[in-house]
């Protein structure tokens, strides 16, 4: 439950998901379930003119499943604290 | 934050809205949500499948479609001010599957070139082209 806990408090960030099918969307991070199932709001899309049928899409819901990568701001993690929650987690 | 739903749940709130759905085969339909449960198994009402190619478009009925969750990549609220300004032309659907023909045709002619390139340097990648190569290895071995 870590990484669901992590992207929690990651809610109202601006986050870039990439998907296994290279598709990569920037937008705000709206709410995430414990899959890891992602909704965002405002998004915008890399490469937009690849993918003709994401032009007119502005929130999305995308399946924990499907997704490769999430890219962070380094500004919006405290890595400390990640790494503390860490270790408590291994030792309970 | 706690008003929103999370996950899944969140598909609730975009319930009868025109929904693009995108399928893991790259498949993109379009129609109003009716129900979802936890997987993100979908029911879309008066649904359409829409073939893009280059600037083009075409639209496919295909009424009621229950997707199975694991098939959903992401779900698109369409916004209809985006949509406005997107600059598509919508083509039949005769025309819309035969430059879809021609794009396959092409990307697959572009695949066995890739393939051959690279088993050329004794790299395969799939299991059916190790298939078909089982003689060449075993006459190697």
């Amino acid at each position: 439950m870590l990484f669901y806990s992590f992207f929690k408090s990651l809610v109202g960030k601006d986050v870039v998901v990439e998907l296994k099918n290279d598709l990569s969307i920037c937008g705000t991070l709206h709410s995430v379930d414990q899959y890891l199932n992602f909704k965002l709001v405002d998004i915008t899309v890399m490469d937009g003119h690849k993918f003709p049928y994401m032009l007119s899409v502005k929130n999305c819901f995308i399946r924990g499943s499907v997704v490769r990568y999430v890219q962070l701001s380094v500004d919006d993690i405290d890595v400390t604290l990640l790494q503390d929650a860490t270790r408590k987690e291994a030792s309970k | 934050m706690s008003q929103y739903l999370p996950g899944t749940a969140s598909l609730l709130e975009d319930l009868d809205k025109k929904l693009m759905v995108l399928l893991r085969d790259g498949r993109t339909l379009i129609g109003y949500l009716r129900s979802i449960d936890q997987f993100a198994n979908l029911v879309l009402h008066q649904a359409i499948e829409r073939i893009h190619v280059g600037n083009k478009y075409g639209d496919i009925p295909i009424g009621i479609f229950v997707i199975r969750g694991e098939n959903v990549v992401l779900c698109g609220e369409i916004d209809s001010e985006k949509e406005e300004r997107v600059d598509l032309k919508r083509v039949d659907i005769d025309e819309i599957l035969a430059e879809q023909k021609v794009e396959l045709e092409a990307k697959r002619e572009k695949e066995k070139l890739r393939l051959k390139a690279m088993q050329n340097y004794g790299l395969f990648f799939n299991a059916d082209v190790l298939y078909l190569n089982k003689v060449k290895f075993k006459q190697i071995l």
